[in-house]
């Protein structure tokens, strides 16, 4: 069976004042459906740029990126778009909801994008925002949550399409260290029942909650272990008597 | 993302950021009301004038007898009563140019109708002159051959003078008295409204120009049937100064003026001093209109600036909207779409000013303004143009922003 994810020499280079920069370096990984990996590395080890190129958000300067056995780096802007919209899920370390705009509508987002009906679209949205666990308050705007909370939209928004894979760029970096095992829970929970999730963290105690660490260093995939995973429930529950 | 969508958004968008919109739509409200209220400014004096046009009679010259002098003292214009009814039927006939040339007299004098009197303007008159001036009859009958022949006693009013004599009352077969000499009323004048130096030119009695030369006016020069005035009609189409030439000259010949001697006459051509008037009013309403489209210029560019700063302060929405799946083409949509909106309320707006400002305009200045329906579809349009035309460039800028550079932009 093909990989979900599968990179030939992915390279990605820029010219900053004169100077090029490797930022990834021949990079060739295969992630498979049902996955949780998390991805380490130091800044500027090519970690977010090789998350980039997954979420086609940037395009390669060269190699190939296979996505579900289709050839991502050849596809224009547009069909970019759609793969963005349909497939891929993006969970971000600063959330990235738009302000003054309801939780229901920021997760409402990706499927105006697809040209959903309205009726349907409240549901779909209305249906995720209570998987996560904010069936009540979708009427509140982002201001009006907690950074918990609004992590927990962006992760609505990002599951409300059915995405085959969802990319999260240090989806804990800007939460305390209780809330981050929360979001963890969630994550957790949501590869339990299928979900390929890839995750970009420098926190060796949230990459732990993975079953995949794959480190990065100067453009290059140093080390791809298998992990097996700490349980964030449970850790969860040993947090329980200080957080009461 | 469909259009009702992409609108929902860009409303939304503009809601939140409330007094920022409202201020950007001011630049266009006022735009579009200037526009309108200059254009309705502009064709209220325009329609003024043609309506004065209208009330004179098109195609009009006014020839009156020059002046004369007695004993060294030189007398003004009209004094010498040179021109006679057989100089008018000769213009009519000799010259296919003219349509009617009517001889009138005009005198003044006090109309007494049972208790009620008057004093007015009296003219001696042709049924040709009421077809020079386009001059219908409201009520009643014209005069007739026998009447003007026989110097009959009959009169056509005008309808202020009707209206200070009898009131309500209908004034047809009633008996006047013009310097005591009792005349019946056969007809009454339709409405001709002030004349373009504001003299009401309803405040007239009109008389056969026999009964008036010899029951009213008779002096010494009687018998050769003198007259003051005659008001010459050109044929539609025919050019005014050409028959104005052929008119003075026969006139010369008429009165054997010598070569190199000034006319013992004035012609007046009435209607191309008001069409000078007019193309001068129209020009005016040019001029107007383009000083206020200047303002919507500025409304214009107003937009413009509030777009491009709302791209630049949106760009990590913009790499958001793209990351979750939106085309460029969704993002030029979306504010355009914004762009529009704005111009379009602030249009509508604008109208809603517009009319108010020039109906205020109308009220208190007590200026002639008209709301023309092209002025306020010009104003749509243009707004609808501006919002298309300044958004463009914001929209386009936004759309080809690069997801992962929007994304990151701080």
């Amino acid at each position: 069976m093909a990989h979900l994810i599968e990179t030939r020499e992915l390279a990605k280079d820029y010219v900053m004042g004169g100077n090029h920069l490797l930022a990834l370096n021949k990079v060739s990984i295969s992630i498979d459906e049902g996955e949780f990996v998390a991805i380490m590395g130091a800044s500027g080890s090519g970690k977010s740029t090789f998350m980039n190129l997954l979420g086609c958000l940037d395009s390669p300067t060269s190699g190939e990126y296979m996505l579900a056995g289709d050839k991502v780096s050849a596809l224009s802007g547009d069909a970019l778009a759609a793969i963005r919209n349909k497939r891929i899920g993006f969970v971000f370390q600063q959330f990235n909801l738009l302000s003054r705009t309801s939780a229901l509508d920021n997760v409402e987002l990706p499927l105006l994008y697809a040209g959903m009906p309205v009726s349907e679209r409240k549901a779909r949205a209305m249906q995720k925002l209570t998987e996560v666990g904010l069936g009540g308050r979708t009427d509140h705007h982002p201001s009006q949550l907690s950074g918990g909370q609004q992590q927990r939209v962006a992760i609505a928004r990002a599951l409300v399409n059915n995405p085959s894979l969802i990319l999260a760029d240090e989806p804990t970096g800007a939460l305390d260290s209780r809330t981050s095992i929360e979001i963890m829970v969630l994550l957790q929970k949501l590869n339990q029942q299928g979900m390929t999730i890839v995750m970009v963290t420098h926190e060796r105690d949230i990459a732990a909650f993975a079953t995949r660490i794959i480190t990065f260093r100067d453009g290059k995939a140093v080390s791809d272990t298998r992990n097996t995973p700490n349980d964030a429930q449970a850790e969860l529950a040993a947090l329980e008597p200080a957080g009461t | 993302m469909n259009l009702l969508a992409t609108l929902r958004v860009a409303l939304n968008a503009l809601w939140v950021n409330k007094l920022r919109s409202a201020l950007t739509m001011l630049g266009i409200i006022i735009g579009v009301a200037a526009v309108i209220t200059m254009i309705a400014v502009g064709t209220g004096a325009q329609s003024r004038v043609e309506e004065q046009i209208k009330s004179l009679g098109s195609n009009l010259m006014i020839i009156i007898p020059g002046s004369t002098t007695a004993s060294g003292v030189r007398l003004g214009a009209g004094a010498n009563q040179n021109l006679t009814e057989d100089d008018a039927s000769a213009i009519a006939k000799e010259i296919p140019e003219v349509q009617v040339a009517a001889p009138s007299n005009r005198g003044t004098g006090q109309v007494i109708a049972g208790n009620n009197n008057w004093s007015t303007q009296i003219y001696g008159v042709t049924p040709d002159y009421f077809e020079a001036r386009e001059w219908p009859l409201a009520a009643g009958r014209m005069f007739e051959a026998p009447e003007l022949s026989g110097s009959s006693k009959v009169a056509i009013v005008g309808q202020t003078v009707a209206r200070q004599l009898f009131g309500d009352m209908d004034p047809t077969d009633q008996t006047i008295r013009i310097k005591n000499v009792p005349f019946v009323i056969i007809g009454v004048l339709d409405r001709k409204g002030q004349s373009m130096l504001g003299q009401d030119q309803d405040d007239v009695v009109m008389v056969p120009l026999s009964t008036a030369r010899n029951r009213l006016f008779g002096n010494a020069q009687g018998k050769l049937r003198r007259i003051g005035t005659i008001q010459v009609k050109v044929r539609e189409g025919a050019d005014m100064s050409d028959a104005e030439d052929k008119i003075r000259e026969l006139l010369r010949q008429r009165q054997r003026t010598q070569q190199g001697q000034d006319d013992a006459f004035t012609i007046r051509n009435l209607t191309e001093m008001l069409q000078a008037q007019e193309t001068s009013s129209r020009v005016m309403t040019l001029l107007l209109a383009a000083v206020a489209s200047v303002s919507l210029l500025v409304g214009g560019i107003g937009i413009m600036n509030i777009m491009l700063v709302s791209v630049t302060e949106r760009t990590r929405e913009i790499g958001l909207r793209m990351a979750v799946g939106a085309r460029s083409k969704d993002i030029l949509t979306q504010f355009l779409v914004e762009a529009l909106t704005l111009s379009l309320i602030g249009g509508f707006l604008g109208i809603v000013l517009g009319m108010a400002g020039s109906y205020g305009i109308g009220e208190f200045a007590g200026w002639a303004t008209r709301l023309s329906p092209e002025s306020i579809v010009l104003a749509v349009g243009f707004s609808a143009g501006i919002g298309i035309f300044f958004g463009f460039y914001p929209a386009h800028k936004a759309s080809k922003l690069l997801p992962i550079q929007a994304l990151r932009y701080e």
